[in-house]
């Protein structure tokens, strides 16, 4: 078949669901784009059109260049938006690299689990994605609230005397992710190590190699791919995370996703929420395109 | 290797009571009989009783479970096609921005799909309620139908189609026939993850949703601002033991289907 020819009904079977994205996914997005680039106005819709749809591209960057960014000056300029990017990306670092360290000795050990009893096993560690990621969260409220489950336990054993606070931090905040995302991170690990050939290891072992030797310079080189599937597809989506600083954190605990659904539902400045999620974007596409790359090449979802 | 069973069966309790010990004690204080969620004072179903006077509560259940099976409906049809096109026609163009547009939206941080569907709903003068979370949540969800639904056509054994054909069966006799027999089981899970997903999200449904259409999570977010409180543990635990045997019946039909 010629490149770039669909037949008839391949044709209308790509256009459904192609449309639907576009107007629905592509569409926003441009959108978004577009109200970063105007004025604030609170008002109803608050923000005050750049320019008509009809206008053209044209007119757009004519536009465009003659508001000179007002929004995006404005996240420049507000040390919010700074400080919400800093501090989201190293609260989500540090929750995907704590997550890769729980998650990975998991795996492992699933991986070398009796091959009857695996499925299971990994079906009972994937398992909690499929209940509600609100209701997950909530449980932790009631685990490191000052007189929570946590602190309660600590002081009997006698290892504390006074409760620790660790609910409204960002210790909480860490632990939250670090707990709702940790599925995400063993699945793709285990499917790496699971596929590797026993027989490696064993030539490996033959060879003179110890447990450690054979682990660092084969069982972890081999599993990488799944390594960095599963921290990508935690990271992005943390990064933007809303729910569970919102829940778990205090009220200095600041992240872009929080930052931004206050702007939008409370200050009630759409622009500056736009250029908030158009910085965001830019910061994560890197990630996202290689995370695409992998799943598009890979085909291991 | 009997010398690194102990740390492997360690390893394994750890990770698991990690993962089951919030879930569990959220469901043992449901029965408590005391209002401090962490205080034990004896067993009751209190709250599940008054869980099922809340008429808010269960309007906002009935409102999500209907967004969540059309919104998997659609996701699904949508997901079917969009995994042929990426698994079976090859190239054409403008494929890259395809592929981008269905792998995106699984890891793009929610509040940016919620946040650019809301604007794009008030440029058009669409108001927004049912309907409009219902495409929000076709839309994020088709994404996982397809790579779910994708990833089983992958593993097809495309002979038995090509012997079909040979035998002088059209497409669409071949589709109905062949293909759609074996994609079932993906078109099940498919529809299960996208029906989940959508019950379960707040984020966009809290961009999209109107007067008047206020889903369930939205309802327990409200109220999990203002506190921990048991008649929230009770309504957490239902759930939970819906989405658990959902989870058990799917997991015995599939193998049911493999024996």
């Amino acid at each position: 078949m010629r490149r770039g020819a669909l037949s008839g009904g391949r044709l209308w079977a790509l256009l459904v669901p192609y449309g639907w994205l576009a107007l629905f996914f592509l569409a926003p997005l441009a959108l978004v784009a577009k109200i970063s680039l105007s004025k604030s106005i609170i008002a109803q819709p608050p923000y005050e059109p750049v320019f008509n749809l009809s206008d053209g591209v044209g007119a757009w960057l004519e536009q465009a260049q003659k508001f000179a960014l007002t929004a995006y000056r404005g996240l420049g300029d507000d040390p919010l938006y700074l400080e919400s990017y800093l501090s989201s990306l190293a609260i989500a670092g540090v929750s995907t690299a704590l997550a890769l360290v729980i998650a990975y000795p998991l795996a492992l050990a699933i991986a070398r689990s009796d091959p009857r009893r695996r499925s299971m096993l990994i079906a009972l560690a994937v398992a909690p994605f499929w209940t509600s990621f609100l209701i997950r969260v909530y449980a932790w409220i009631a685990i490191l609230k000052d007189e929570g489950f946590l602190n309660l336990a600590l002081m009997k054993i006698g290892l504390i005397d006074t409760p620790l606070t660790i609910y409204a931090t960002n210790v909480a905040v860490v632990i939250g992710i670090v707990y709702s995302y940790l599925p995400f991170v063993v699945l793709p690990i285990y499917n790496s190590l699971e596929k590797q050939d026993a027989s490696l290891r064993e030539a490996a072992a033959d060879l003179g190699a110890g447990p450690l030797a054979t682990f660092w310079k084969v069982t972890l080189p081999l599993s990488l791919p799944g390594v960095i599937a599963g921290a990508l597809l935690m990271f992005i989506p943390a990064v933007g995370e809303f729910v569970i600083p919102d829940l778990l954190g205090g009220s200095d605990t600041i992240m872009i996703g929080r930052t931004m659904w206050n702007d939008f539902f409370e200050n009630r400045d759409w622009p500056a929420a736009s250029a908030g999620a158009i910085v965001l974007l830019a910061l994560l596409v890197g990630p996202i395109v290689w995370f695409e790359r992998r799943q598009s090449k890979g085909q291991g979802a | 290797m009997t010398a690194a069973r102990l740390p492997r069966l360690a390893t394994l309790a750890f990770g698991f009571a990690f993962l089951y010990a919030p879930i569990v004690l959220l469901v043992i204080y449901s029965f408590n009989a005391s209002k401090l969620v962490t205080v034990w004072a004896g067993f009751s179903t209190q709250w599940y009783a008054s869980l099922f006077s809340n008429a808010q509560l269960v309007a906002s259940a009935k409102i999500s479970l209907q967004i969540a099976a059309i919104s998997a409906c659609i996701a699904t049809f949508n997901g079917t096609l969009a995994a042929f096109a990426l698994e079976r026609f090859g190239a054409f163009r403008t494929r890259t921005l395809f592929v981008g547009s269905i792998y995106a939206p699984l890891v793009i941080p929610e509040v940016i799909l919620g946040l650019s569907l809301l604007l794009i709903f008030v440029a058009f003068g669409i108001s927004r309620g049912f309907w409009t979370i219902v495409a929000g949540h076709a839309t994020f969800t088709m994404c996982f139908a397809a790579v779910v639904i994708r990833a089983r056509l992958a593993g097809m054994d495309r002979s038995l189609e090509e012997a079909a054909m040979d035998l002088g069966a059209g497409p669409v006799t071949t589709f109905l026939r062949i293909v759609l027999p074996q994609l079932t089981p993906a078109l099940v899970s498919a529809w299960m993850l996208a029906f989940i997903l959508s019950l379960d999200d707040l984020v966009i449904a809290s961009f999209t949703s109107g007067p008047g259409s206020t889903t369930l999570p939205m309802r327990i977010y409200s109220q999990v601002r203002l506190g921990v409180t048991p008649e929230i543990n009770a309504m957490s635990s239902l759930l939970l033991a819906a989405v658990g045997l959902a989870l058990l019946v799917s997991s015995v039909l599939s193998r049911k289907r493999a024996s």
